[in-house]
């Protein structure tokens, strides 16, 4: 039996694209997906020096919201994450492990100065959340571009790669095997 | 391909964690250290690919911690990671061999960027190792065969002159091997990354010779239409072999000695003058100082040619080396020609040893070649040999035409080559459509 997928919208309502992602990640991932909205507390996670929320904090809080044992968590957040050593992070992940999270504070357009746009925000965010997601069944990442397990720094590289599996990572996904 | 390895340094668990996770998800093997004595058992551990280092630690700091790093292993990439930048710090790590420098936090664009051409870099290092290897593998790859002390002696010459820039010339008869103890000066010497240009002096018109030599420019003479550079241009940082220098013009040897002189010369037609920094090494089977005495060759330019001169031995002055360098052609013939090595019938030793080999070295391989094309194993006999009986005098028929013989020559090969034309053509020395051709205009059949 696949893990089952937990999508937990951090707040007190889901965003409009809610379903698209969810279908998203039922097209790529084996196991059912649900989701719904928590209601966690990220201030501890939030750290005033840098002005941002600990990535990993933030995954050890949602992890507490997992629903049975074999599932696996996907967290998504408004709030900016960081890891100690680096400026920022899109999203972060347990490799092989049960939790994910990924923050949708840079994938919005007007975080660069420029005008909303929905659409391009949940390009991102369902890539993104894939590519966490994927980390979580044990994909490392991909040298293939239109691979979305392809690394990603910038929002720009998120645009650029593709928004589903190669054949290879899609295989491992599919059989449960680390890649 | 194995993932890199990758060695995290750092006193604050958080930060080893966080960077670890970071680069398992980009397929790297990681291993942390959370001070510099960890580090270095780490590093007992190795190899690691990149080592990323913070700067500031309890204990032994960064800067003694790199120290010791490049003391174990001298090709690991050490990358410096500190939330304390300084200028200071900074120009000391990398003097001391550091890729590069980050402060914490890094934009995770950068350090992945970093990270790339880090490995890239090393890549490139490594490459440049292999080929640099291969090159000299190259270089090295003919033999100079000598059991002789004479031919002993003429190689311990070579190796000393090799590491030195001074002009060389090689004397000896025809077919003797100079070019090949050329090349071995020139792969034995610092030039050896660069080009040996070798130009045959008595091969070219004299006519055409100044032009081989200098290039020339567009338009310099009916029929340049293009810009040429020449082989003393071409052979700039490395080594210009010039074969038959006793055959050159005295115009030729005025414009030689000018370019020995100042290193710099102008195209044919130019009159931009440029520099080439080449060494000369030359060949000659004629006497040069008797060329000198007759007025036939510069005195002037031959002190300049001459300071280091080496006499290569003829065959028949060296009958030690004969059989060794006829088993050595054996082997290579049976390789191209796909068959094994056959012996030599001690019949056929005689033969060689008793042969005077007046064509010498060259004469020998092209005596075990035909050999091994009509010999049919597994002892190469005295009967196969060219020589057989002669000592001297001619052992083929000498009323045949050169078409006949072509013919005959190349049904003989074909055959010992199964009727493979690409192995035909190789050992021919001939590309595959003129052996087709030649085929077709002999009635031969595969």
């Amino acid at each position: 039996m696949a893990a089952p997928i937990h999508v937990a919208f951090v707040g007190d309502r889901t965003p409009v694209w809610a379903d698209a992602l969810v279908s998203s990640l039922a097209d790529c991932f084996p196991g059912p997906v649900r989701a719904s909205t928590v209601a966690a507390d990220l201030a501890p996670c939030f750290v005033p020096d840098r002005d941002q929320h600990h990535a990993t904090l933030v995954l050890a809080t949602l992890l507490r919201w997992r629903p049975d044992p074999a599932a696996k968590v996907l967290g998504i957040v408004t709030v900016d994450l960081f890891i100690p050593v680096l400026t920022f992070v899109f999203g972060l992940a347990q490799l092989d492990g049960f939790g994910a999270v990924v923050s949708t504070f840079r994938l919005r357009s007007e975080y660069y100065g420029l005008p909303p746009d929905e659409g391009r925000l949940v390009d991102r965010a369902i890539k993104e959340s894939v590519h966490e997601l994927g980390h979580a069944f044990g994909l490392v990442h991909c040298n293939l571009v239109a691979c979305v397990m392809h690394a990603s720094t910038s929002v720009d590289e998120v645009d650029v790669k593709g928004s589903g599996f190669c054949e290879r990572c899609e295989a491992a996904v599919r059989a449960g095997r680390r890649r | 391909m194995s993932a890199s390895r990758i060695l995290i340094v750092d006193d604050e668990l958080s930060v080893r964690h966080s960077l670890a996770e970071w680069f398992r998800e980009d397929g790297f093997q990681v291993e942390t250290a959370e001070d510099g004595a960890a580090a270095l058992r780490a590093m007992d551990r190795g190899p690691y690919q990149i080592v990323l280092l913070d700067l500031k630690m309890p204990g032994m700091d960064g800067i003694e911690v790199q120290t010791r790093i490049r003391e174990i292993d001298p090709g690991a990439t050490v990358i410096i990671l500190t939330a304390y930048a300084s200028v200071e710090t900074a120009v000391h790590a990398l003097k001391l061999g550091a890729f590069d420098y980050v402060t914490k936090p890094v934009d995770p664009d950068d350090l992945a960027n970093l990270v790339r051409n880090a490995l890239q870099s090393r890549a490139l290092a490594e490459e440049n190792v292999r080929l640099r290897e291969r090159v000299a593998e190259l270089t090295q790859a003919t033999p100079i065969l000598a059991e002789s002390p004479r031919m002993v002696h003429v190689l311990e010459m070579v190796r000393t002159v090799a590491e030195t820039d001074s002009s060389v010339v090689i004397r000896g008869e025809s077919g003797t091997g100079k070019e090949l103890l050329a090349r071995a000066i020139h792969a034995q010497s610092p030039r050896r990354y660069f080009p040996l240009v070798a130009v045959n002096a008595g091969s070219i018109p004299e006519s055409l010779l100044e032009s081989e030599l200098f290039g020339h420019e567009k338009g310099a003479f009916t029929g340049a239409q293009y810009r040429r550079k020449g082989k003393i241009e071409l052979a700039s940082g490395g080594t210009l072999f010039l074969d038959e220098i006793g055959d050159i013009s005295p115009k030729t040897q005025i414009d030689l000695l000018r370019v020995l002189e100042s290193h710099r010369f102008t195209r044919l037609g130019g009159n931009q003058e440029i520099a080439s920094d080449f060494r000369l090494v030359c060949a000659t089977h004629r006497n040069l100082e008797r060329l000198v005495e007759e007025g036939h060759f510069r005195e002037d330019l031959f002190y300049r040619i001459n300071v280091f001169s080496i006499e290569v031995p003829p065959l028949r002055e060296r009958p030690e080396d004969i059989l060794p360098l006829a088993r050595h052609f054996i082997e290579q013939y049976a390789r191209a020609m796909g068959k094994p090595a056959l012996r030599l019938s001690p019949d056929a030793e005689a033969a060689l040893l008793g042969c005077r080999w007046s064509g010498n070295v060259r004469e020998l391989e092209n005596a075990v070649e035909r050999a091994m094309v009509v010999g049919k194993g597994p002892l190469l006999e005295a009967r196969d040999l060219p020589v057989a009986g002669r000592n001297g005098a001619e052992a083929e028929p000498a009323a045949r035409s050169l078409s006949a013989l072509e013919k005959e020559h190349i049904g003989r090969v074909l055959g010992a080559c199964d009727g493979n034309i690409t192995r035909a053509a190789k050992v021919l020395d001939i590309d595959r459509a003129t052996l087709y051709n030649k085929l077709k205009r002999y009635g031969l059949r595969r």
